[in-house]
């Protein structure tokens, strides 16, 4: 299933497996032989149903969990844990409540020890980016969810990650914020190239922003298929070849669920 | 507050769709001028300070209640005079008691006492609890130790305390100590190891180390619990003074009350205990103040 040559692979997913233990100690399969790999500033997007562990493969990209077998690297480098190469945009935001609008944003450059002044200006940037400009000193709780996510989106993007990996970011939010913030990043995608990383059990939202999907199956997590999608941005959902993929996905996945 | 939340969330909504046409910035700027003209003007201050105190005429119908019942009372049993003397005679009691200048250095004896105590409690107390949140095996060994001596009630410590410290201000303060430092042990330990774990994800992702964790994310995620552990402290430190008080002090104003008995006094053994009562609940006002200052991003989140 490698579809590209591994030594220009920004990722590379070698023949992954996980087992979690489950509440009363038996082992449960989430991950079988997942092998994929991943080039330099492609949207790449996992999609499937829930329980076919693409959050535990997300979660071995990000360094919080490790593989039961086989390898991830990065850059060439094993992913053995988390950090500021990999930054990650979670479904539920994960702001700081206790950090502003700004202070987020600024979190991970103070950690990286950028100086004052250049942390100023990135900040700036991303604030500028993310259209929250006048929203810097405002608290999480003070912000609706499109804003929120937008911030966290900021935050990520503002340590200069080799790779953006995002775990359904828009899936807590209402249709037309989700359509705008899916504009959005592609827009900023499209501005300053990154390697993205999308999970998303929505195949609307995986073709309307990816290179390529995979498609994952449940019991034991599997990735099925990875199909390519070279339709020109900005993709409408109306477009008759856009149509005939989506059918095409979802009937297959449909028979997938139904299988079970 | 609610209020003012909401507008701000209301246009915020907007704020995505128009930032397509016009400059984020003048969109905002337009948005608190509306926001600011739709918040209902300000009442006058007779109304809010009327509005403050309108809540409180239960307590008042209580007290005209009391002060009915003591007076009548008396024609029917003249007992009653010692029994239940009425809030007036309290009130006077205070007076005279203030006047002959002891009131206030009970009061002073007995709050010094339960501000070191608590204060003693919460300097060992928030680590202790903080080090057990954040270490499972520190947890593991402290535990234990804690949970077999924290059923032991205070005031089962007395007949011991006077015997290590004597009479006086060291074994109240043990006692009150020991009655404030398990709330807030284990409120800061509950704080400190119920962070979320997608703020400790996102934290690690990006690049902070074990003591950045620990300072950026556990500690303020805790301060919540910690200043609820403070004020149940406070709240049973309070009791335990009283108590502690009662059986062996110089001074304060547990011994006041007990002081009283002896004399036949009832008036001034309700005088202290309003007393207590009363400095109980600004004690805590206090610490809600100090929550506040400490924490001015929990307010929106403490609904």
């Amino acid at each position: 299933m490698s579809t590209t040559d591994p030594g220009s692979a920004q990722v590379d997913v070698r023949h992954v497996s996980k087992v979690h233990l489950s509440m009363k100690g038996e082992p449960l399969l989430a991950l079988v032989d997942v092998d994929f790999q991943v080039r330099q500033n492609e949207f790449f997007s996992i999609v499937g149903p829930s329980g076919c562990g693409k959050t535990t493969l997300l979660n071995l990209l990000a360094g919080f969990e490790q593989p039961t077998r086989g390898e991830l690297r990065v850059a060439g480098d094993v992913i053995t844990t988390p950090g500021w190469d990999r930054a990650v945009v979670f479904q539920e935001y994960a702001l700081f409540p206790w950090y502003t609008v700004e202070d987020n944003i600024r979190y991970g450059l103070k950690r990286k020890r950028i100086a004052e002044g250049e942390q100023r200006r990135l900040v700036d940037h991303y604030v500028s980016l993310v259209g929250l400009r006048g929203f810097e000193s405002r608290y999480p709780h003070e912000l609706s969810g499109g804003m929120r996510q937008r911030v966290s989106i900021a935050r990520a993007l503002a340590v200069n990650p080799c790779i953006l990996l995002m775990d359904e970011p828009f899936a807590s939010l209402d249709v037309q914020t989700r359509e705008y913030m899916q504009d959005e990043l592609l827009k900023i995608w499209q501005r300053e190239p990154k390697t993205v990383i999308f999970v998303t059990h929505s195949i609307d939202e995986a073709i309307k922003l990816s290179d390529r999907i995979a498609i994952m199956a449940p019991r034991p997590g599997r990735v099925q298929e990875i199909k390519t999608v070279d339709f020109p941005r900005p993709r409408d959902p109306t477009d008759p070849d856009v149509v005939h993929l989506a059918a095409d996905v979802k009937r297959w996945l449909r028979g997938q669920v139904q299988e079970v | 507050m609610d209020l003012q939340g909401q507008d701000v969330r209301g246009v915020s909504e907007a704020v995505p769709v128009a930032t397509r046409a016009a400059p984020p910035a003048g969109v905002v700027h337009g948005g608190a001028e509306l926001a600011a003209s739709l918040v209902p003007r300000a009442p006058s201050p007779l109304r809010r300070a009327l509005a403050r105190v309108g809540h409180l005429w239960l307590l008042a119908v209580f007290l005209v209640l009391w002060q009915v019942v003591s007076v009548y009372g008396q024609r029917i049993n003249p007992q009653l005079d010692v029994m239940l003397p009425p809030p007036t005679a309290v009130v006077s009691a205070a007076a005279e008691l203030l006047q002959r200048g002891v009131l206030l250095v009970h009061v002073r004896d007995s709050l010094y006492r339960v501000l070191l105590a608590v204060g003693a409690a919460a300097l060992l107390g928030i680590p202790l609890g903080l080090g057990m949140g954040w270490s499972r095996r520190f947890r593991a060994a402290v535990d234990p130790l804690l949970e077999f001596i924290r059923p032991i009630p205070p005031l089962a410590w007395i007949p011991l305390s006077i015997l290590w410290f004597g009479i006086g201000d060291a074994q109240i303060v043990y006692i009150i100590f020991l009655a404030a430092f398990f709330p807030v042990v284990l409120n800061s330990m509950a704080g400190a190891r119920d962070v979320d774990t997608y703020l400790v994800r996102a934290s690690q992702s990006l690049g902070a180390s074990r003591r950045e964790l620990f300072t950026t994310v556990v500690l303020p995620a805790a301060l919540p619990s910690i200043f609820t552990g403070l004020r149940i402290g406070l709240g049973i430190g309070w009791m335990a003074l009283v108590a502690g008080e009662l059986v062996a002090a110089p001074s304060g104003l547990g011994y006041m009350i007990n002081n009283a008995r002896t004399l036949f006094r009832s008036d001034y053994i309700l005088l202290g205990m309003v007393l207590i009562g009363v400095l109980g609940l600004l004690l805590d006002y206090l610490m809600r103040r100090l929550e506040r200052l400490a924490m001015p991003w929990y307010r929106g989140l403490a609904r």
